[in-house]
């Protein structure tokens, strides 16, 4: 049998979320899909677009794993507009040509709404949907100090805090009496608009724009119907969306009054051969300009065209978002419209927060909540509403401040196996224990199979305390202990370290511990004393705590032969050094390569070796290079604006500056920097755990990213810092790494595992929050104030000597190590 | 391992050139030993081949030692397994053995049983 042809027109983030359900199913087998993107992205991430400004591109936003549109079965046709759609024929019509279909699905989403303004024609006119909508907000932006945003609902809000954090003067302008109304009630739009002017946007409401002229101190001026004006260099409007449905209006499909195609719950049009799904579709009179009930209605989609009872049934529009750092939550019937519906309150103004529950007139079901300035009440209230689970007597203990009486956090066992946990991807708490039960034993396991939490992400905390308890009851431990020998996590053991000021492993296993300790053990205590207190590693009580690689201060190669890469900060090095460097590896008979962090690496010294090799690198002005510690690495640069014609900033400069203050410093994993002069990045700086960009006004600093198995981009973490700011803010996120991280976890996963992620971080370094800044830049400066270079202490004791021998009495090498030449240099035979 | 009674003891080394915690390698007759000094720990001494016979390399001296359930061992520096420093067997892979000598401390000396009288002494 020949397939049956199906079209998807629209690769958003419903159009891509369908066809990667339909492919699932059983039905694929018997279809050709042919997709269409009227843009040149395959599907991308929509919600998050605002990481575009901080640090994503388009390929870190991309939704479709890498391949999928190359598999059999389906082809994506992108920067290809279908311009029209032949009924009678069955095709679609692009300027390409025209293509059969036996199945159509519609899901060419909506487009912003811009208020028909005199003077809004020309390109004031910026709107915030696609990445190309993005881009030209930058380019405008790089000409702007002053940027408005004409809209003040979800949308609106996040494209403030775009114009924000590319560095304009941000408003807003409303035209309704309130920030955010569909959302959110008067009192809770009053204190979001008041918390979002402490941040430095100024928001104007109930101002509807008349016309928009040639400006006096800015590029526009818009005037406003109460005569008053405002003067700024770019305009967005962020006034709403409206359903695309302009192919099915020309192609005389059943429209809304309003607009939107109207579907029924199978997502039918009014052409039995066409489906709509998205914001484009209409059900029951309603448009849902959220991402949750477009997934909702591509798996229905899907399971229909795969002879599987399905309908699409409404869905909940309740939202958890962080606009511009404030928590904002609004859940179901948030304007208690519901007749005789019970109103809780609870506002709190020296806090900023404010938080109400609408319940049924029997006092037992939440039919609504608003939730402004903490969002930690949301999740259980959102399973109350959404499960219909008896309130507690007073349902106002679920959102007074936890004090006595206040009712406990809903917990997972409470939920019923039917309650959603995620409610992007439409996950069942029954989906998460089937999984489970299944032998996923972790949150990321339980991700891959089920696809929970990877939509919006606000179901995070929900889902660990989900699968947490759910392994609890199978009678799996959820242990952080270190080892056999301490019953504490890394950061705990580091808490009692610094607190009890105790300076020796004997001491702690005392204390806190049992038995002899271990290779786990032993190295994570002997970093954190490091960290702590910058004791010689050799001192005795820490040398037996270390990896061969820290006691030998060398990196051990698969030979039980060593490296040595001495350091070379920021890459500088001046032909002298070069030489010196090339007489001893030609002495020695090293094996010699460049790394890929600008250093010099030396392979094939043995134990009695080491010290002889140091002895002439010290002698030439080196130090050692920590490459065999969990510790600082290198700080990459280019070469910045002492010699290249684009440079902005002394990257070089920079790189030595940090290289040498943090030199040394030991962490729960290694930790590498590089410092780029001007945004062509050539150090490659985005890819390091502490990455710095120069811009002409100073520096831009990126945190917690890395190369290798898993790479990950750093996020940009603050703009254009001067020298002073950015030691600062590197000193602080550093030193809170060390506090908090776990035993070999690299800055990403910590950042990640951090409640709160980046925002919480930058709140604990920027803001202080925790108030724990200035002791966090006194520990550091005490590992600053106490550098010495290991070698050369060591070099200077023959007590730490004494074990740079291969035998204790012998003189002899190893003499099983067998060599062999390869490219005129020594390796391994 | 031979019969006590009928073992030679032969001086290895000096007990200061032992590290407290940790091992080091000594040369007997073409055999390499790695030589661990627990303080406290049973005989205190413990002797083990120094050859890692998966990494085929002579490292073991070089790696950490502690104590898993209870048993002392050490752990390889290359690729981690652990032996029990009393009979080095392999916990990770129990085929795999590595060859030990009695030792002992006698006074400042450290001591090595050894049915064969050549011994290239410190």
């Amino acid at each position: 049998m020949s397939k049956q042809q199906m079209i998807v027109i629209g690769n958003g983030m419903v159009g891509h979320h369908f066809v990667e359900q339909f492919l699932a199913s059983d039905a694929a087998a018997d279809y050709q899909l042919t997709v269409f993107g009227e843009e040149p992205h395959v599907a991308y991430d929509r919600v998050h677009l605002s990481d575009y400004f901080n640090g994503s591109d388009a390929d870190a936003l991309c939704l479709a794993k890498p391949g999928f549109y190359d598999q059999d079965g389906v082809t994506l046709q992108l920067d290809e507009q279908v311009t029209g759609i032949d009924r009678d024929a069955k095709q679609v019509i692009t300027p390409k040509g025209r293509y059969d279909y036996d199945t159509l699905v519609l899901a060419t989403g909506s487009y912003p709404f811009v208020p028909p303004i005199p003077g809004n024609d020309n390109e004031a006119g910026l709107v915030y949907r696609t990445l190309d909508d993005l881009d030209a907000i930058r380019d405008a932006a790089a000409r702007s100090k002053i940027g408005v945003v004409v809209g003040g609902g979800l949308l609106g809000l996040e494209a403030a805090n775009a114009l924000k954090s590319l560095g304009l003067k941000a408003h807003v302008v409303e035209f309704a009496p309130q920030l955010m109304g569909v959302q959110l009630d008067g009192e809770a739009g009053e204190l979001l608009k008041s918390k979002i002017e402490d941040l430095g946007v100024t928001v104007h409401c109930s101002k509807a724009t008349q016309q928009i002229v040639a400006g006096d101190s800015c590029r526009y001026k818009m005037e406003f119907s109460d005569g008053e004006a405002l003067e700024t260099d770019l305009i967005v409007f962020s006034a709403g969306i409206r359903p695309q449905d302009a192919l099915g209006r020309e192609s005389g499909l059943e429209l809304g009054e309003r607009g939107g195609i109207v579907i029924d719950s199978q997502c039918r049009t009014s052409d039995e051969s066409i489906y709509a799904i998205g914001e484009c579709a209409l059900w029951n009179g309603q448009i849902f300009g959220l991402v949750a009930p477009g997934y909702t209605m591509a798996k229905t989609l899907a399971a229909y065209l795969n002879d599987e009872a399905a309908g699409f049934t409404g869905a909940d529009m309740s939202t958890k978002l962080k606009l511009l750092g404030v928590d904002v939550g609004s859940i179901g019937d948030a304007h208690g419209r519901t007749p005789e519906a019970l109103i809780y309150k609870y506002s709190n103004q020296a806090e900023g927060t404010y938080r109400k529950l609408v319940v049924s007139p029997d006092n037992k079901q939440l039919l609504g909540a608003v939730l402004v300035g903490d969002n930690s009440y949301y999740d259980t209230l959102l399973q109350y509403a959404l499960n219909g689970l008896e309130l507690p007597e007073q349902p106002d203990s679920l959102i007074l401040p936890a004090m006595e009486g206040a009712a406990p956090a809903l917990g997972a066992d409470a939920l019923p196996e039917t309650a959603t946990i995620c409610s992007c991807l439409n996950v069942t708490k029954g989906q998460i224990v089937e999984a489970i039960d299944a032998g996923a034993v972790t949150v990321a396991d339980v991700k891959e199979v089920t696809a929970a939490s990877t939509g919006c992400g606000g179901c995070a905390a929900l889902l660990k305390n989900v699968v947490d308890s759910e392994l609890e009851q199978r009678g799996v431990e959820i242990s952080n202990d270190l080892c056999e020998h301490f019953a504490y996590s890394r950061e705990e053991l580091y808490h009692l370290v610094r607190v009890e000021g105790i300076a020796s492993f004997d001491e702690l296993l005392k204390r806190y511990g049992k038995g002899l300790g271990c290779d786990i053990c032993k190295p994570t205590v002997g970093s954190i004393l490091a960290s702590c207190w910058n004791d010689h590693i050799h001192e005795l009580p820490h040398v037996g705590l270390q990896d061969t690689n820290d006691t030998f201060m060398a990196n051990m190669q698969k030979n039980g032969t060593y490296s040595v890469v001495p350091r070379v900060p920021g890459g500088e090095i001046t032909p002298k050094q070069l030489i010196a460097l090339g007489m001893v590896a030609d002495k020695y008979q090293l094996y010699t390569k460049i790394t890929g962090g600008q250093r010099v690496d030396l392979f094939g010294a043995t134990l009695n070796q080491l010290p002889l090799i140091w002895g002439e690198l010290i002698d030439a002005g080196f130090e050692t290079g920590h490459a065999y510690g969990k510790s600082l690495r290198t700080v990459k640069s280019c070469v910045g604006s002492t010699w290249c014609r684009y440079g902005v900033q002394d990257s070089v400069g920079m790189a030595i500056r940090l290289e040498n203050r943090y030199k040394g410093l030991r962490a729960p994993h290694k930790i590498k920097f590089a410092v780029s002069g001007c945004t062509r990045e050539c150090a490659e700086a985005q890819s390091k755990d502490i990455g710095v960009i120069a811009t002409d006004k100073g520096w831009n600093l990126y945190v917690c990213g890395n190369g290798g198995m898993k790479p990950r981009h750093a996020d940009l973490f603050a703009t254009d810092l001067d020298d002073a700011t950015l030691i600062q803010y590197i000193d602080r996120v550093l030193m809170f790494y060390i506090k908090t991280g776990d035993r070999l976890q690299r800055t990403s996963v910590w950042m990640e595992n951090l409640e709160g992620g980046l925002a919480y971080l930058q709140d604990v370094v920027i803001n202080d929050s925790l108030g724990l800044g200035q002791q966090l830049e006194q520990q550091m400066e005490h590992v600053v104030a106490t550098y010495q270079c290991e070698w050369k202490s060591a070099i200077n004791d023959p007590e730490k000597l004494k074990r740079f021998r291969q035998f204790v009495n012998d003189e002899r090498e190893d003499p099983d190590l067998q060599v062999v030449e390869v490219r005129d240099q020594l390796i391994p035979a | 391992m031979s019969n006590p009674t009928e073992l030679e003891w032969l001086s290895l080394c000096d007990k200061d050139d032992l590290i407290p915690g940790s091992g080091i390698a000594a040369w007997l007759d073409g055999e390499q030993i790695a030589l661990f000094y627990l303080p406290g720990i049973g005989n205190e001494v413990f002797a083990l081949s120094n050859h890692d016979p998966i990494a085929n390399a002579n490292v073991i001296a070089r790696g950490i030692t502690g104590s898993l359930e209870q048993q002392p061992v050490v752990a390889s520096p290359l690729y981690k397994q652990h032996y029990r420093l009393d009979d080095g067997s392999c916990l990770e892979q129990p085929e795999l053995t590595l060859k030990c000598w009695p030792v002992r401390l006698s006074g400042n000396r450290v001591e090595i049983g050894s049915d064969s009288p050549q011994v290239n002494a410190a």
